[in-house]
């Protein structure tokens, strides 16, 4: 049994609670142990261990030649991760803060989203960072430009909300043959925690995962706002006597459409939400599918809660006003048991 | 102050190394490139070429002298003015015209146009060469990944990519050299500059006065070398080739050319001086130049090189027929491969219950016009 400080990065093979952050660090010592193609490529991963210490602990484990400090080079750390990835290494890329992706965009949308499909190229590779608001980062340390990406084909977008889910679904990314997109919360970074499950966890990709049983009314979501959604399913049911069933995506690409439409068929009014903006955004898409599929079983319009379609804000009155809250979600979901 | 190296005519060359049949090769990918554009132009105007057609007369000398400088275990990266790269690293004319007639069997089964097609993997088993995309500048990233790969596995694999003038103005070139410069990726970057990006002359692309002078800037080892001389650009890439095999890292080689044709076949060239174009063809045509080399040096008979011609008339006839004879994808498998997992789309719902039978026979000249109430004229 190894013997751990609390300051140490955590190794393969914790036992006791972990951190959503010690979870995805966990599951990269793991992978880059079991398969001397994975490497992680970054600004800052290596001697500092990342902005947010995700990859604190892999060079002194692994070296410079799989953990590579890399140049701000957005553009060239993708593109170099999917040259690598043509050639049989299984690249994870960090971004510093995920908002600085559009800078790879052209890289990701252009040339490795259609790899497969137009010359029979594998991209296995991996593209993780820090994402999402509620920590007063203001505009550029607050997206989640998970909609861009979810329009083009090719692309898988996994964005979890729990520890557990954090590990298995970035040791599923490492080792699927396609490149995956992996937003990772920044406010769930050190406030969520379990213990891990043991042996080889490995959470399917394309999977959702019902958080909270429900009978009442659906809610659809992921990543941070599922945590909002199981505060406010708690309220609804003590204040209100309404039974809230929370589904919580965990993929987005290839989205769970049976997990969305059985939750739906069960209760029959359905509320999206998501901490991204609201126009373009992922809620629409769940909507519109769940309208071509499930019109019959609709006993209430589908209602969405998102951000307001506004860059977010520093101050702290601006970003709650801004981002989704629990009393949204209560409110909305009231409305919807109303019909 | 560093400055960039720039090739000179030394007493020994890297070519002089080359046998009289590698010599005579050059000639034969040179001409091969030229005639299998000559044909390529031929069928365009017959319609069998889907898309558009880019050619590289004047440039095939920047092409084939480049990568005839790779061993097969190497990987290069072709821009669309270097299909004879494509030619010499193993690509064959008939995988080329089966992809500008979008035939079911070409090496992207459809999906992608003209020589937007490669081969790479393992050294031995693939040709080594990796389709480029149309943003350009993104493969210069790329191949530094590749390269890299190289370097983490211990692989004894140089890598070689192509750029024009144009795209040294984009983002990629400059993170990706930068990023395979810090790195020591095993990369040559050939910068070709060839007068004209699109439409837009090099004077409008970049204030600096040579692209050489790039190489400082990166800290890279920088060559020049006048593009239409098949042995110099020979010279030019084998000393890169070598510098980056034995650790010494990334290149960026300037060579000097002119683009003879527009951007595509459409192109009318209205943009350029009158004159221009002609002075190039008379004074620097790189097969004709070279004709001249293997007459004067290698004393190549007019038999000789009769042969090669007919050897290459002959190869683009039997291509053309086994092109031509190749069908068209089926429309259903436009589903297949986006992913490996899952291998295959499902359907949209309003087309679960169409056969491949009812797409592609849809053509241009079949559109028509539409009137404004949506009555077709």
């Amino acid at each position: 049994m190894v013997t751990k400080t609390k300051t140490a990065p955590s190794p393969a093979g914790s036992t006791g609670e972990i951190t959503y952050l010690e979870a995805i660090r966990e599951a990269l010592f793991e992978e880059m142990a079991r398969d001397q193609n994975v490497f992680c490529l970054g600004e800052d991963i290596g001697a500092f261990g990342g902005a947010f210490k995700v990859t604190e602990g892999l060079l002194a484990k692994f070296g410079e030649q799989r953990v590579i400090d890399s140049p701000i080079s957005e553009i060239a750390i993708v593109g170099a991760a999917a040259g690598a990835a043509h050639m049989g290494m299984r690249p994870v890329v960090e971004m510093q803060f995920i908002d600085f992706i559009a800078n790879a965009y052209d890289m990701l949308t252009n040339y490795v989203a259609t790899a497969r499909y137009r010359a029979f190229l594998p991209c296995p590779m991996v593209v993780r960072g820090p994402s999402g608001g509620y920590v007063r980062g203001g505009p550029f340390h607050s997206q989640n430009p998970e909609a861009g990406f979810l329009h083009t084909p090719g692309l898988k977008i996994v964005y979890p909300s729990t520890a557990a889910d954090a590990k298995g679904l970035m040791k599923a990314a490492i080792r699927d043959d396609d490149c995956v997109l992996f937003f990772e919360h920044k406010y769930l970074y050190r406030r969520v925690k379990e213990v891990m499950p043991r042996g080889d966890h490995v959470v399917p990709i394309g999977q959702a995962r019902v958080a909270r049983e429900g009978t009442d009314v659906s809610i659809v979501t992921y990543a941070a706002a599922t945590w909002k959604a199981l505060e406010a399913a708690e309220i609804l049911a003590s204040e209100y006597g309404i039974s809230v069933e929370v589904l919580d995506l965990r993929t987005l690409a290839p989205m769970d459409d049976e997990a969305i439409f059985r939750t739906v068929k069960k209760t029959n009014r359905l509320l999206v939400l998501h901490e991204d903006t609201r126009t373009g955004g992922i809620a629409g898409e769940i909507t519109a599918r769940v309208s071509e599929t499930c019109f019959e079983w609709l006993d209430a319009p589908v209602l969405r809660v998102t951000a307001a379609d506004i860059p977010l804000p520093y101050a702290p009155a601006l970003e709650d006003y801004v981002l989704p809250q629990v009393a949204d979600v209560v409110r909305a979901v009231r409305r919807l048991a109303a019909y | 102050m560093a400055k960039a190296r720039v090739a000179r005519a030394a007493a020994s060359r890297q070519s002089d190394q080359l046998s009289r049949e590698q010599k005579l090769q050059l000639y034969y990918w040179m001409r091969l490139t030229r005639q299998l554009e000559e044909r390529l132009v031929n069928l365009y105007r017959q319609t069998k070429v889907v898309g558009g057609l880019f050619r590289s007369l004047g440039q095939e000398a920047d092409a084939v002298g480049s990568c005839f400088a790779l061993e097969q275990r190497d990987v290069m990266s072709p821009l669309i003015r270097n299909l004879g790269a494509m030619l010499v690293k193993g690509a064959t004319p008939v995988e080329v015209l089966k992809q500008y007639m979008a035939k079911a069997d070409s090496p992207t089964r459809g999906r992608e146009l003209n020589i937007h097609f490669g081969d790479i993997g393992e050294a031995g088993t693939t040709r080594g060469f990796l389709g480029q995309i149309s943003p350009l500048g993104d493969m210069i990233p790329v191949m530094a990944g590749v390269t890299l790969s190289f370097k983490m596995r211990g692989e004894d694999r140089v890598g070689l990519v192509y750029i024009g003038d144009g795209a040294t103005s984009t983002g990629a070139f400059h993170e990706g050299i930068n990023f395979a410069a810090v790195q020591k990726c095993p990369l040559v970057v050939i910068v070709e500059n060839n007068g004209y990006a699109y439409s837009t002359p090099t004077h409008k692309q970049t204030a600096a006065k040579q692209f050489v002078d790039k190489a400082i800037g990166y800290g890279v080892y920088g060559l020049q070398a006048d593009g239409n001389d098949v042995l110099a650009v020979y010279d030019v890439t084998k000393e890169a080739v070598d510098r980056a095999r034995r650790g010494d890292g990334v290149t960026l080689i300037e060579l000097m050319t002119y683009r003879r044709k527009g951007h595509a076949e459409h192109d009318n060239q209205s943009y350029v001086p009158p004159g221009e174009i002609e002075k190039w063809a008379a004074e620097s045509d790189p097969l004709d130049r070279y004709l001249r080399v293997i007459r004067d040096e290698l004393n190549a008979t007019d038999d000789e090189i009769a042969a090669i011609d007919a050897r290459v008339l002959r190869e683009i006839d039997e291509a053309t027929d086994i092109a031509d004879a190749s069908s068209t994808p089926k429309a259903l498998d436009a589903l297949i491969g986006v992913y490996a997992d899952p291998a295959v789309e499902q359907p949209l719902w309003f087309r679960r219950d169409a056969g491949d039978a009812e797409y592609g026979t849809e053509r241009p000249e079949g559109w028509g016009t539409w009137s404004a109430d949506g009555g077709k004229r």
